[in-house]
């Protein structure tokens, strides 16, 4: 298998593992996709990293792009490239990171130290009316 | 940077994400357990997916950019590092998203 056709299928098993498995339905909830446009939009940065350096290079045979130059940078974005990143890396970094919340989620609901819970943030008052 | 380009930018994620811990009060250190067993299933799919990429060849490293260190089945100690910076970082930005908006993920009794 090339790694476009692994990487989609790992998707849709941590999406199917996300609503029947372990029915945790995080990509339901509002919380889980502010959290991942967050961590996607840092991916992009890290990506650009770790193939903008060289550091990570990849085969033309596996990937809908072309194999990663060894005189030079790949193209930024175009011939299936994102950030100099294969496109596949976003799919990806999404099974990963939907995996390990779903696992975090699920572990706090079998009672797995739910607590202490996040928050509040520092610049918020604690707000308690003794008066 | 050299051998350290990839070790840099770990750093360069946990900088990043580490600070929702303190500022934003996160708590995950403080569930540390809860942590650990959360990212198991990730490293064991991740590292074995890890392993058929690199041997099939979908990935390779530069060798001059890493410490030069390898895992079963040719991967660098690196990977299994990203495999742990990785989803520490994602869980600090959904508990701070958390902590900030108030919103639910489903691991509280009432919020299923």
């Amino acid at each position: 298998m090339t790694y476009t056709q692994i990487a989609i299928v790992a998707v849709l098993l941590v999406v199917a593992a996300d609503f029947w498995l372990f029915r945790t339905r995080l990509v339901t909830r509002k919380a889980f996709w502010v959290a991942y446009a967050i961590i996607v939009f840092f991916q992009l940065i890290t990506n650009g990293l770790f193939t903008g350096f060289g550091i990570v290079l990849y085969d033309g045979a596996a990937i809908i792009g072309s194999t990663s130059p060894t005189d030079g940078l790949p193209p930024m974005f175009g011939d299936g490239r994102i950030a100099f990143a294969p496109a596949e890396d976003l799919l990806f970094g999404f099974a990963l990171i939907l995996l390990t919340l779903q696992m975090w989620v699920w572990l706090g609901r079998r009672g797995v130290q739910p607590l202490p819970k996040s928050g509040p943030p520092m610049w918020r008052k604690v707000t308690q009316s003794k008066d | 940077m050299g051998r350290w380009s990839y070790i840099g930018v770990l750093i360069f994620v946990i900088v990043g994400s580490g600070w929702l811990e303190i500022v934003v009060r996160t708590r995950v250190l403080q569930r540390a357990r809860r942590l650990l067993l959360a990212m198991v299933p990730g490293v064991v799919l991740f590292m074995l997916w890890d392993m058929y990429a690199v041997s099939e060849g979908h990935w390779y490293f530069d060798t001059d950019r890493i410490l030069g260190i390898y895992l079963p089945g040719s991967v660098p100690l690196e990977e299994l590092l990203f495999f742990i910076v990785i989803p520490f970082a994602s869980i600090l930005t959904l508990e701070a998203v958390r902590s900030v908006k108030g919103w639910p993920v489903g691991d509280q009794p009432g919020d299923r």
